[in-house]
Formats: structure tokens, C-alpha cells, sequence
């Protein structure tokens, strides 16, 4: 029986540093915490290498949930959070949490739901009235569950049908989990869910859905960006992470964001000079 | 319509840049995770293998349950610990891939100890007289052992590689799925599955699938010339 070659352990212990060595980083960087629709839809995609291009700036992207990304945020793991939820981001930013919120953009929400339409809601604008078909109807109805901006959302439009969905029964079902996962779900299940049309546009497994209810002015989904607080989080990059937001709400960045579209479709609307 | 193998033949021959990082950076974190788990985890199976200790049946039943530790526990362990709010905040860890070698490799470090621990104490069992004769005491049969047991060990560390690399969860929560930085094979499964697009995630998995396979044919042809060339 052999020992152990001295030489294959040398070489064991040089290839460990080789592998260990962290991947080729950018010197610059920011982190920023969003939300699934922003990243999903190709948006990000479409904005950071201009970015880049014009700062030199790096921006790595995590997408989660409103809530979730509002939780990195506060946590201090990243340095700016965009996200669509403007009752909990004027609330990080009273926590201090964060500096201050800028609106950027907007789209809409819309139901989409089986061509079948068992609820009879198809071409309804009234997105209330419509819910409490789909509830009457006990049609399916897929929701993320998961405190995301869309699903606060659509606890919101619940709160105005006068309806509290979660005591319903079966016909409501709580996914937990992303858009893409939440309308993959309804998709296979013939079911009614409340989305983001950027996602919506940009989704591929569709089966039998398509856009029901559309054209509220409930169904209005305002996106804010938000530096996180430096004071809460000394490594926070204060310059490069406001840069970022100063040019998301600068005309070059609101013409790029407008500039976005899928299949000719634009998916987000500029709103830097709204409130 | 759906054909998975062709989108799974246009994307590999495509050559974009972003597929070759990320099928680059799977391997990079998979890989270091496995050696830096068979650096400790061998001699440290190996020990528990055959030294007698009190204690020891505890530590064997602990090590043998963290071989089925759920990856999004781990993952949210390492997490708290390396989030800027934790311990190990200030090494500004997490989100980068060193954090998911980090957690992958809490994955399959007991795989690979626990295997370890069960083909030494084998042998220990059967060469125990014949190594004490030889004037070898406990602690000096550990490398002879494990070179004994190298073909049994391969498995076991294509074990931890088999863990690692089909692994979602733990690195989604400490690596962020970042483009061009830390998304690797499996969250790129998870994303396109997210968008809708099953063709493509499916074309991904069968990538995925086409490099373990190399990796344990490699590993077997290997084992098998080695054994001719060893007699």
C-alpha cells in the first residue's frame, strides 16, 4: 500500500487557490435590491449597459419581492432598492431606513384569465366589480401570496370589492412565489391571477390566458427608487448608488426607460416629474 | 414547437458569452466546494472512521443527518451570517460566489465525511491486524487507508458533487442571481421557468445533465485505467 503522493496534495492545495479565488469582479459597483417584474420583463437588461457605458458603474441586480427586496434593503445588503409598493416604501423611508423616494415609472396591473371566461368578466374595466364576479363564480384564482408589491396590490383591490378572499375557500390559491411561477400556475389551472403587464407581455407559457380586466385607474402600479440610509449603513455607496437614481429620473434615463418595449409594446411609462 | 434538445443545441453552439460564464461559474463554485469539502472531509472522516471515542455514535448520528440538511436551511443560515446585519457582515460577502462555495460547501462537507467515515472504518476492520503488526498506529493508517479506499471515495465525492451542483435554493438566497455575476446553471433553470419559457429552462437542465455526465464518465474511465495501470 502506497502513502499519499506529497506532490498530488502540492497540487491539490494549488489548484484549491486557483478555484477558491473569487470570480473576476468589476471595481465598481452597486448593489440594488428590485423586484421580479423590473428584471423578468428585460428592463434591467435594457438599462444597465447604457448605464454603465456612461458612469462605469456596475449595477448587480437582485430581483425579489417588494417586500423582500425592502428586507435586503433595511439589512443594509444592498445600496438602492426599486421596487413598486408606495405605502411600504414611504414607510422604509420614514423608518430611516432609506434617504428618500424618487417615483420613476409606472405601468398598470391587468387579470388576466381563461379564454373561457367562467366568470364573465372579460372586457370589464372595473376591476372591483370584476373580482367579486370571479368570487361569486368560485372561478380559480391564483395569487402570490409572497407580501410582493403585486400581491399587496391585489389585497388592496380585494379591500375595495369588500371581500376578504383568503376566508373563500378553495377556489383561492395562495402560490407563495414569484409572478412567472404564480401565472405558470394559473396556467396550468385555467385560473384568474392579478400581474404586472410588463411580466405579462414578456411570459411565454400562456396556454389559455389572456388579458381579462384592464384599463382602471385602481390598477395603476407606480415604481419608486430608494438610496438606502448610510447613516444606518456606513458601507453603503452613497455616491455611486445616488448616481444611479439621479440618472434612472434624468431625462436620459426616463427616455431610456420609455425606449423599452417587447414586441412594439412600450412596458414602462416615465413619471420622474409625477409625485 | 417544443423541442428542448434543439433549443438545447442552439444555445450550447450559440456561444454567448453570458451561457459560457455561467456554465463557467457553475463549475467554479461546484468545484471548489467539493475540494475544500474533501480536504477536511476525508481526513475527518477518516478519524471518526477509526478512532474510539466517547461520543463517537453521537457525532456519527449528527454527521449522518447533516448529509440530508435542507440547502434552503443552509442557505439561510449562511445568509444570517454573512448579511451585513450579521457576524460576518463586514467581509461584505454575501451576494458574490464565494458566499455560494461557502454554503455549498456546508452541503456536502458531511456527505463526503459521513461516506468516508463508513469505507475506513471498513477497512480499518479488516486490515486493523495486519496494520498493527506492520508497527502503524491509528492515526498513521489514516492516509493508507483512504489511498485503499480511493475507487469507494470517488463515489462518495461524486456524491457531493451530484448534491452541489443540482442544488437551487441554498445558492439562490446567498448569491442573489445576479446576472453576469452569481447566477449559475440551476437559478438560470429557476429564472426562465419564472418567465415561462420551459423550452429553454428545459434545454438548460438537459446542459446541466450532459456535464455531470462527462464528469462521472471522466471519473469512472479514470478509476478504470488506474485500476489496469495499478494491477
Amino acid at each position: 500500500m502506497k502513502m499519499f503522493n506529497p506532490k498530488a496534495i502540492l497540487a491539490g492545495a494549488f489548484a484549491l487557490g486557483i478555484l477558491a479565488a473569487p470570480a473576476l469582479a468589476q471595481d465598481r459597483f452597486i448593489t440594488v435590491a428590485s423586484t421580479t417584474s423590473t428584471e423578468q420583463s428585460g428592463l434591467f437588461g435594457h438599462l444597465l449597459p447604457i448605464f454603465r457605458d456612461k458612469t462605469g458603474i456596475d449595477v448587480r441586480v437582485i430581483a425579489q419581492g417588494t417586500g423582500q427586496a425592502l428586507k435586503t434593503g433595511e439589512n443594509g445588503d444592498a445600496d438602492v432598492v426599486f421596487v413598486h409598493d408606495k405605502a411600504s416604501e414611504e414607510k422604509f423611508v420614514a423608518s430611516g431606513a432609506g434617504v428618500r423616494r424618487f417615483p420613476v415609472m409606472y405601468n398598470d396591473f391587468v387579470i388576466v384569465g381563461p379564454k373561457s371566461d367562467p366568470a364573465g368578466v372579460k372586457g370589464s374595466k372595473d376591476v372591483a366589480a370584476s373580482l367579486k364576479k370571479i368570487a361569486g363564480a368560485k372561478a380559480p384564482f391564483a395569487s402570490r401570496g409572497d407580501d410582493s408589491g403585486t400581491h399587496k396590490a391585489e389585497l388592496r383591490l380585494w379591500k375595495l370589492a369588500g371581500l376578504d378572499p383568503a376566508s373563500g375557500g378553495d377556489w383561492y390559491k395562495s402560490t407563495g412565489s414569484g409572478m412567472g411561477p404564480t401565472l405558470n400556475t394559473a396556467s396550468s389551472m385555467n385560473a384568474y391571477a392579478l400581474t404586472d403587464r410588463a411580466t405579462w407581455l414578456s411570459f411565454k407559457n400562456r396556454g389559455d390566458l389572456e388579458i381579462s380586466v384592464e384599463g382602471d385607474d385602481r390598477l395603476f402600479n407606480q415604481y419608486g427608487v430608494i438610496l438606502v440610509n448610510p447613516d444606518k449603513h456606513a458601507h453603503v455607496k452613497k455616491a455611486d448608488g445616488q448616481a444611479f437614481i439621479d440618472w434612472l429620473v434624468s431625462p436620459e434615463g426616463q427616455k431610456a426607460i420609455a425606449e423599452f418595449k417587447i414586441g412594439g409594446e412600450q412596458l414602462f411609462f416615465p413619471s420622474a416629474n409625477a409625485s | 414547437m417544443f423541442d428542448p434538445f434543439a433549443a438545447a443545441l442552439h444555445v450550447m453552439t450559440s456561444g454567448d458569452p453570458e451561457f459560457i460564464r455561467i456554465v463557467l461559474l457553475s463549475l467554479q463554485v461546484t468545484l471548489s466546494a467539493l475540494l475544500i469539502a474533501a480536504v477536511i472531509g476525508l481526513p475527518l472522516g477518516a478519524l471518526i472512521g477509526i478512532a474510539r471515542f466517547p461520543g463517537r455514535s453521537a457525532v456519527i448520528i449528527v454527521l449522518n443527518t447533516f448529509m440530508g440538511l435542507p440547502p434552503v436551511v443552509a442557505g439561510l443560515l449562511i445568509y444570517l451570517m454573512l448579511s451585513r446585519s450579521g457576524p460576518l457582515g463586514p467581509l461584505g460577502l454575501l451576494f458574490t460566489p464565494t458566499a455560494m462555495i461557502i454554503v455549498q460547501t456546508l452541503l456536502i462537507l458531511p456527505i463526503v465525511a459521513s461516506l468516508t467515515r463508513q469505507v475506513v472504518e471498513d477497512l480499518w476492520a479488516d486490515y486493523e491486524e495486519q496494520l498493527r503488526s506492520l508497527g502503524s498506529s491509528r492515526l498513521r493508517a489514516v492516509p493508507t487507508l483512504l489511498w485503499d479506499g480511493r475507487y469507494s471515495l470517488v463515489t462518495a465525492l461524486l456524491a457531493g458533487f451530484g448534491r452541489a451542483s443540482a442544488e437551487v435554493g441554498a445558492v439562490m438566497i446567498v448569491g442573489g442571481n445576479i446576472a453576469g455575476y452569481t447566477r449559475v446553471m440551476t437559478t438560470a433553470i429557476a429564472l426562465e421557468t419564472g418567465k415561462g419559457d420551459l423550452a429553454l429552462a428545459l434545454a438548460l437542465g438537459i446542459i446541466l445533465m450532459g456535464m455531470t455526465l462527462m464528469l462521472n464518465a471522466g471519473a469512472f474511465g479514470i478509476a478504470r485505467l488506474a485500476q489496469r495501470v495499478g494491477g
